[in-house]
């Protein structure tokens, strides 16, 4: 059996908005019965992009995050809607009958990841589709996977192994936005921003040049992780949880050791870190 | 009804058009047969690097149905209502009247009559005429078609272009590596392969080409970045803005000052010769005049060694940073990538621009350039493609309809005199004006020392204005001068033709409504300038030449530009020798026939098809970029403009001596006495920057890079989809507002808060726009697009009012690159922001 899915890789987005307006083009004006009336000319199209700025000048990181309907397999939004008004296809897509939902506007806010939008003058729940419309005329993948250039949206078929798609999401590292929603969802993410602690580590005596391979390690009391900074002096710890106390080392035989904690409440770049000579 | 799908082609790639009952459903990316794709696989590091076999749009092209639907198009033709040609004609009010609608009969009776008058009164030079690039591709309706040709005709007076996007490049560069036959940018050939292959690091100076995609290859070299990131490349970004290559390719950045890369340049420079990691042999062999630059860099002339220490000062990047760059730079085999195609970058468009382009050419030329995996190369052009089958690009003299073997009879208009865009209102409201420089200077050298005066001896001044296609309202520099040049009695009669109201539209006396390309029948090649950048489709995946099919019937009452220009020529007696009889298909398919197509496929079957594919052959033999040069041997790439190739001087670069001029020949021999573009290249402290008594007063530097959603002007403003993405504008009170980016800690200073409306302003205007507040930015910089297509006056009509459309051009200054280098300056433009209450 058929079971779309889609796994959207973070590292390979460039934000270019192909997939946001691939999106407000098919649907802007367009019904496509029985899965979706049109979506409103002044509305933003179903498939969000958030941006994430993190860090601060010159370290700076910026992600795009394209937030299409989850496809979830629990289906929240089921919940608080009519029977029959919102409904899983064979295929695994979720869809909201824009018959059957009409006035139900309970359906919106029963999305925990809030990527239903309410049409007014239809008076309908509407949300991302997977184009389902085209997927049904043969179409091999929706519109904002074929508009994608990087490669960052892939689209197939999750029960069939040999899928390009089943093939990354066997890797480790991919994950489900938010899954403390539990409520397994069939949009797979790979490079999810998380938090970073940056700097530069200067040594006094040499300010001339940038301090190349110093040992920086960071330890949140259990476990470490160590690295070294680069030809610039610069170093960078990626993928930390949030809202944890690192104790931070800058290690250069000759130097006196410095030691900094550091707390991840936000993205931390800690600027410079001038070691003493011994 | 069924629905139709109808090829098109657009100014960042072919598109297939779906249209149900006359209307337009879908755009999409132009779907090809699997069959035509016989694509390319580069092998390098035991990886296979082949594209996937689509078309890959920028952005804004998924807009096209709404901009072609939007209520910004331009309906009906339409009369000023206090303009009459027979009374007052109330110049003054340009900008502030509004407008009535009248009959076609009308309006080309009015633009007729007046174009009659104006000739046996002044002359056919007194006419003159302007468009913007790019507002629809195909070369059937493009600008230099028939507008062209139309005013070839009345034997008008043409305004030059300033090479706008480069200026550094084509006025400083050229004297450094010749490729004045690119207008300062390089060839480009194969640079991926060899990129893929060779480079170990890529240092992108003023370099976005995420967002300026090569300028009309769409977003086929994503791609390439995304394989050049996968292996591990190191990237480092020298740029004001955290840009969105940067941000892709999660690159170090660097942040300078937008007036500190010539010093920047310099310091690396000198890392070089202190540490003796250059190319010695390759300077000694390949280039001349070193000694001297080595001893400015050293200091031993001026006293001044240009240090990273003393560099710092002028860039902001702490001096271990610079010295340590350059030695990264020096030990490993570097691309450096100053601009989209090569050549380009906002850092050209400073004060004295020339020097940082120039100094480009000698750092790259201090590491070999040419030399595997080290050159001038801007990640978007390169990929392996058969060139050797001809497809006029829109610039070539065989796609220009007036002078195209096409014609049965070409049109040579034997007016003298120019204008010179950049500054003509200045020649409007104050003339007599002067300048040196041909505009694009692509035949020779000394085309930028040829003197001009407007006007000309002999000559009238001109007194109508026939403008075409977007609004310069948002490009040029110190725009607000544009109202007042409108609004000079000077100006007898003011015509626009476009498709959609823009920034300039309301400052003319009768507006004719064209239709976009969708609605017309044309042909084009993706990405195929032509011309002065021809090959431009080695930035695309795939060479594809579209059949642009009129996909609906011109809405409302607009018609072809090219069906408008034929209607005004017949009242003027001149329809057949515009037209020859030929409809926009006949000319479509005579473009067809003077090119290699009809070998490949015929043009019924073309026509039917809707597009061809060109692939490289099997046997494709890769030659890159100015290896032969770095090699000592005669050019072997397929560069046609190259006049030295395949002569006894094909082993030379195009400046007088041949080599890389570390001094400058062609300034030497023409004006060695200008101290601000001298034979050497040298740190000239900016005429608006930190240095400037300017500065404090006005202690922010205004960045205004190209966009990255919008082309020019053309999509903003008329596709309100694009409102929806914050980057390009953003609605606050209903009002989609222009954004503006600032660091955090000016933000604060001035108690600015995020999603605050700003007012950026200087002696020269005011802007409003919303404030982002980013770490993108570092402070001191306030980094917001050039292009908006809105100039929405809060005062129509009065040149000096605060603007809320977000034309930050206005302001920009109008000071020259230099004294006689005429080139735009808009990143050297000191501001100050404040919440704005009003």
């Amino acid at each position: 059996m058929t079971r779309y899915g889609m796994l959207i890789d973070i590292n390979k987005c460039n934000g270019c908005y192909n997939c946001f307006l691939a999106c407000k083009d098919e649907f802007t004006g367009n019904d496509y019965p029985p899965f979706s009336l049109a979506l409103p000319e002044a509305s933003k199209p179903w498939l969000k992009v958030k941006e994430i700025e993190r860090g601060r000048c010159p370290k700076v990181k910026v992600d795009y995050l394209p937030v299409p309907c989850q496809q979830c397999d629990t289906t929240p939004c089921t919940e608080k809607s009519p029977e029959g008004a919102v409904y899983m296809r064979d295929d695994g897509i979720v869809i909201i009958d824009p018959e059957k939902a009409r006035g139900c506007k309970e359906i919106v806010n029963s999305c925990p990841y809030r990527v239903i939008s309410w049409n007014e003058e239809k008076d309908v729940a509407q949300k991302c589709t997977f184009c389902a419309h085209l997927l049904d005329q043969g179409w091999k993948e929706p519109r904002c996977v074929e508009a994608c250039p990087s490669g960052a949206l892939v689209f197939g078929d999750l029960d069939d192994p040999d899928s390009r798609l089943s093939g990354i999401c066997k890797q480790a590292s991919v994950e489900t936005l938010s899954p403390e929603f539990n409520s397994s969802p069939k949009v797979f993410y790979l490079g999810l921003p998380k938090k970073m602690i940056a700097g530069e580590v200067v040594l006094a005596d040499k300010q001339d040049v940038c301090a190349e391979n110093v040992e920086v390690a960071i330890n949140d009391g259990s476990a470490g992780r160590t690295t070294k900074t680069d030809y610039l002096g610069d170093f960078v710890f990626e993928g930390l949880e949030s809202n944890y106390l690192y104790t931070l080392q800058a290690v250069q035989p000759g130097y006196k050791k410095k030691e900094v904690q550091v707390k991840t409440s936000t993205d931390v770049n800690l600027g410079e870190i001038v070691l003493e000579p011994e | 009804m069924t629905e139709k799908v109808f090829t098109s082609c657009t100014n960042e790639g072919p598109i297939n058009v779906y249209v149900k009952d006359g209307k337009v459903l879908r755009i999409r990316s132009l779907i090809a047969e699997e069959s035509e794709f016989k694509p390319w696989c580069i092998e390098a590091g035991g990886q296979s690097y082949s594209p996937p076999h689509k078309f890959n749009l920028a952005p804004f092209v998924y807009t096209e149905r709404d901009r072609l639907y939007s209520e910004d198009r331009i309906k009906y033709p339409m009369k000023r209502v206090d303009f009459d040609p027979n009374g007052e004609r109330n110049p003054q009010n340009r900008g502030k009247s509004g407008y009535e609608r009248i009959s076609w009969e009308e309006a080309t009776d009015i633009v007729a009559g007046e174009i009659q008058r104006i000739r046996s009164t002044y002359g056919g030079p007194a006419i003159t005429g302007l468009t913007s690039s790019h507002h629809n591709w195909g070369i059937v309706g493009y600008k230099m078609g028939p507008f062209l040709r139309f005013m070839d005709m009345l034997e008008y007076t043409p305004v030059l272009d300033n090479p706008d996007s480069w200026e550094g490049w084509h006025w400083g560069a050229t004297h450094s590596w010749g490729f004045y036959w690119r207008l300062g940018m390089p060839e480009q050939y194969d640079l991926l392969e060899d990129a893929l292959k060779n480079t170990e690091m890529i240092v992108f100076w003023s370099n976005d080409p995420d967002t300026t995609r090569g300028i009309y290859t769409g977003q086929d070299s994503v791609i390439w970045r995304q394989w050049l990131k996968d292996k591990g490349i190191k990237t480092v970004f020298l740029d004001p803005y955290y840009n969105y290559t940067a941000a892709h390719m999660d690159g170090t950045w660097l942040p300078h000052k937008p007036d500190g890369g010539t010093a920047l340049a310099l310091a690396i420079a000198n890392v070089w010769i202190t540490d003796n990691t250059y190319d010695e042999e390759f300077v000694t062999n390949r280039t001349i005049g070193f000694d001297e630059f080595k001893k400015y860099v050293l200091g031993e002339n001026d006293g001044q060694a240009k240090t990273p220490e003393w560099a710092a000062e002028e860039t902001g990047i702490p001096a271990r940073k610079i010295r340590s760059l350059a030695r990264e730079w020096a030990s490993r085999r570097t691309m450096l990538s100053a601009g989209t195609r090569g050549g380009e970058g906002g850092a050209c468009r400073t004060a004295y621009g020339t020097e940082w382009a120039r100094l480009m050419v000698l750092l790259a030329a201090m590491q070999g350039l040419g030399k595997p995996g080290s050159g001038i190369w801007g990640t978007t052009m390169g990929a392996p493609s058969d060139t050797s089958i001809y497809f006029p690009g829109y610039a070539d003299p065989d796609s220009r309809m007036g002078i195209s073997r096409a014609a049965d009879q070409q049109i040579s208009n034997p007016t003298k005199q120019r204008l010179y865009r950049l500054i003509l209102p200045e020649a409007i409201l104050d003339p007599p004006i002067s300048w040196h420089g041909e505009g694009f200077c692509g035949h020779a050298l000394e085309q930028q020392f040829t003197p001009f005066t407007y006007p000309m001896e002999g000559y009238p001044e001109v007194r109508m204005f026939y403008r075409y296609g977007g609004s310069f309202m948002g490009t040029m520099s110190d725009t607000s001068k544009w109202v007042r040049m409108y609004q000079s009695p000077k100006l007898e009669f003011v015509v626009n033709q476009d498709c959609w109201w823009t920034g300039e539209t309301q400052y003319a006396d009768v507006i004719l409504p064209a239709c976009t390309s969708l609605e017309r029948d044309d042909i084009g090649e993706w990405g195929a300038a032509g011309g002065y950048s021809i090959h431009g489709s080695i930035g695309c995946n795939f060479r594809i030449v579209v059949r642009q099919k009129k996909c609906i019937e011109p809405l409302w009452e607009s018609k072809a530009d090219y069906d408008i220009l034929a209607l005004i020529a017949s009242k003027l007696g001149m329809e057949e020798r515009f037209t020859e009889g030929k409809t926009a298909v006949d000319w479509a398919k005579a473009f067809y026939e003077i090119s290699d197509m009809p070998g490949i496929m015929s043009w019924e079957e073309f026509d039917k098809k809707g597009y061809a594919v060109i692939n490289p052959g099997d046997d494709y033999k890769p030659t890159p970029a100015l290896r032969w040069f770095y090699e000592g041997r005669n050019c072997d790439t397929p560069d046609p403009l190259n006049n030295k190739r395949n002569t006894d001087k094909a082993d030379e670069l195009g400046t007088y001596s041949g080599k890389i001029e570390f001094v400058s020949q062609s300034l030497k021999e023409n004006m060695p006495d200008d101290e601000e573009r001298p034979p050497l290249p040298r740190f000239i402290p900016s005429f608006e920057g930190c240095r400037s008594e300017l500065y404090k007063k006005y202690p922010l530097q205004l960045i205004s890079p190209h966009p990255r959603f919008s082309f020019h002007t053309h999509y903003d403003k008329h596709s309100k989809w694009l409102n929806h993405i914050p980057t390009h504008r953003i609605y606050k009170d209903g009002y989609a507002w222009w954004p503006a980016r600032v660091n955090p800690q000016d933000a604060e200073l001035r108690g600015i808060k995020n999603g605050d409306i700003i007012k950026l302003y200087n002696d020269r205007g005011g802007v409003l726009c919303i404030a982002v507040i980013t770490e993108r930015v570092p402070p001191g910089i306030i980094h917001s697009y050039a292009s908006s297509a809105s100039y929405d006056p809060l005062e129509p009509g009065n040149p000096n009012s605060v603007d809320c459309g977000g034309c930050v051009n206005i302001l920009t200054p109008s000071r020259m690159l230099s004294k006689n280098a005429p080139g735009m300056t808009p990143n050297s433009c000191l501001i100050e922001i404040e919440k704005w209450e009003g």
